[in-house]
C-alpha cells in the first residue's frame, strides 16, 4: 500500500513528529511504501538541519533524513508555511525539498492513504 | 473510517466531540495524550463504554507505557505501531487533532 | 464541447477530500493555513468539502474585524469558496447551538447537519484532513 504522511506540528514541542516517524517505520517494516512526508504549519520546522538536540535525545531531523536516504521517502516542506517560519533551502535537511501545496494534493490523489499527524 | 484521538479528554473536547461523529463499526485509536481516555475508572469510562458498544477501541501501547497507564477500560485493545499500521491498511483515517 | 470535457475528466482520479475546521480563527494559524490548503486543492478538480466543527464554526462568524490585531481577516474568503468550486460547506448543528449562534450569524450559506450526518459523510471520504 502507498501512504502519504501530512505532519502539521514542529519537532519536540509535540509528540506528533515522533508518532509520525514511528508509524512510518512500522509501515515500511510491513512492506508498505511511504511516498512522502509533507510538512505543514509549524511542521516545516522538522525540515531544518540546524536543530541540535542534546546528544542523549533523539535527533528528529536526522530521522527524516534517514527515512529519505534509506527508504526513498520524499521530505517536502510547504513553501508558504516555510517562508513564514524562516525555513529555506540554506537550512534544509539532506534530500529535503521545499514545494507547493499542489504537491500535497498530488500526494493525496496518488496514494491509498493520506494520514495526518499534528497538534 | 479509523478515528485517531491524540488529546487528553481532560483538556480538550476532541474525545467528546469525535464520539458524536462515529459511525457504528468505525474503529477508534487513542494515541499520544489521547490514551488518558482509556485509563480504567476515570471520568470518561462511562462515555467510553458507550462507544465500545458499537465501535472497536484501541490504544497505542507505547503511549500507554510512557504514561504509566497499566489498567485500561475492559474491551479496549492495546496495540503496537504495527497494529496501528494494520488499522490503516483496513481504513481511511480521520485524525482528530 | 461540454461532453468532451466531461469525458476527458472521467479518466482522471477524483478523490473525496474533506477538510475539518475545528480551531477558532485567529488564536492559532490552523484555520488560515487550512484555508490556503483548501484553495490550492480546489484547483485540482477534486471533490472537496469543508466541515466546521467545535470552535471551527467561529471562522464563519459575521462581523470579524482583525484590524486591531494586525492579522489578515479571512472570513470573506470562506464566503467566496463557491467561486473556487468548493460548494460543500457543512456546519455541525450542535457546535453552532452550543455557541449561541444561528445560521444568520454566518458569512456564507452552509448546510447545517447533525453530527451523525457529517460523520456519515466523513466515512465516505478518501482523505480527511483536520486543521
Amino acid at each position: 500500500m502507498n501512504i502519504g504522511i501530512l505532519l502539521k506540528e514542529g519537532p519536540y514541542n509535540h509528540q506528533a513528529a515522533d508518532t509520525a516517524y514511528k508509524f512510518a517505520e512500522a509501515a515500511i517494516k510491513k512492506g508498505h511504501t511511504i511516498d512522502a512526508v509533507f510538512f505543514y504549519n509549524d511542521g516545516v520546522i522538522n525540515a531544518t538541519k540546524l536543530m541540535d538536540p542534546p546528544q542523549d535525545d533523539r535527533h528528529i531531523a536526522s530521522r527524516w533524513a534517514h527515512l529519505c536516504q534509506e527508504h526513498g521517502v520524499q521530505m517536502l516542506a510547504c513553501i508558504a508555511a516555510a517562508k513564514r517560519r524562516g525555513i529555506n533551502d540554506d537550512v534544509l535537511i539532506d534530500c529535503g525539498t521545499i514545494t507547493g501545496l499542489g504537491n500535497l494534493t498530488d500526494i493525496a490523489i496518488r496514494n491509498d492513504r493520506l494520514i495526518t499527524f499534528g497538534d | 473510517m479509523l478515528h485517531t484521538i491524540n488529546k487528553s479528554p481532560f483538556g480538550n473536547s476532541s474525545f467528546e466531540t469525535s464520539a458524536r461523529f462515529l459511525q457504528p463499526g468505525d474503529p477508534v485509536l487513542f494515541i499520544e495524550d489521547g490514551v488518558y481516555a482509556v485509563q480504567a475508572n476515570n471520568k470518561f469510562s462511562a462515555a467510553l463504554n458507550e462507544i465500545l458498544k458499537n465501535n472497536p477501541v484501541y490504544a497505542l501501547a507505547p503511549d500507554l507505557n510512557a504514561r504509566g497507564i497499566a489498567e485500561i477500560t475492559a474491551g479496549v485493545k492495546s496495540i503496537e505501531y504495527e497494529g496501528f499500521v494494520e488499522l490503516v491498511e483496513e481504513h481511511q483515517v480521520s485524525s482528530w487533532l | 464541447m461540454e461532453e468532451i470535457e466531461s469525458e476527458s475528466c472521467d479518466d482522471e482520479i477524483v478523490k473525496k477530500i474533506m477538510h475539518v475546521m475545528r480551531a477558532a480563527p485567529h488564536g492559532t494559524i490552523y484555520t488560515y493555513e487550512g484555508l490556503e490548503m483548501i484553495l490550492i486543492m480546489a484547483a485540482y478538480d477534486q471533490d472537496i468539502s469543508v466541515a466546521f466543527i467545535d470552535d471551527g464554526v467561529y471562522a464563519l462568524k459575521k462581523g470579524q474585524n482583525t484590524e486591531g490585531i494586525e492579522m489578515k481577516g479571512f472570513a470573506k474568503t470562506f464566503g467566496a469558496l463557491d467561486g473556487y468550486d468548493v460548494e460543500k460547506l457543512y456546519v455541525d448543528q450542535i457546535s453552532l447551538e452550543e455557541r449561541g449562534l444561528t445560521e444568520d450569524d454566518l458569512v456564507v450559506d452552509v448546510e447545517i447537519l447533525s453530527s451523525a450526518e457529517i460523520g456519515k459523510l466523513m466515512t465516505e471520504q478518501d482523505v480527511v484532513v483536520h486543521h
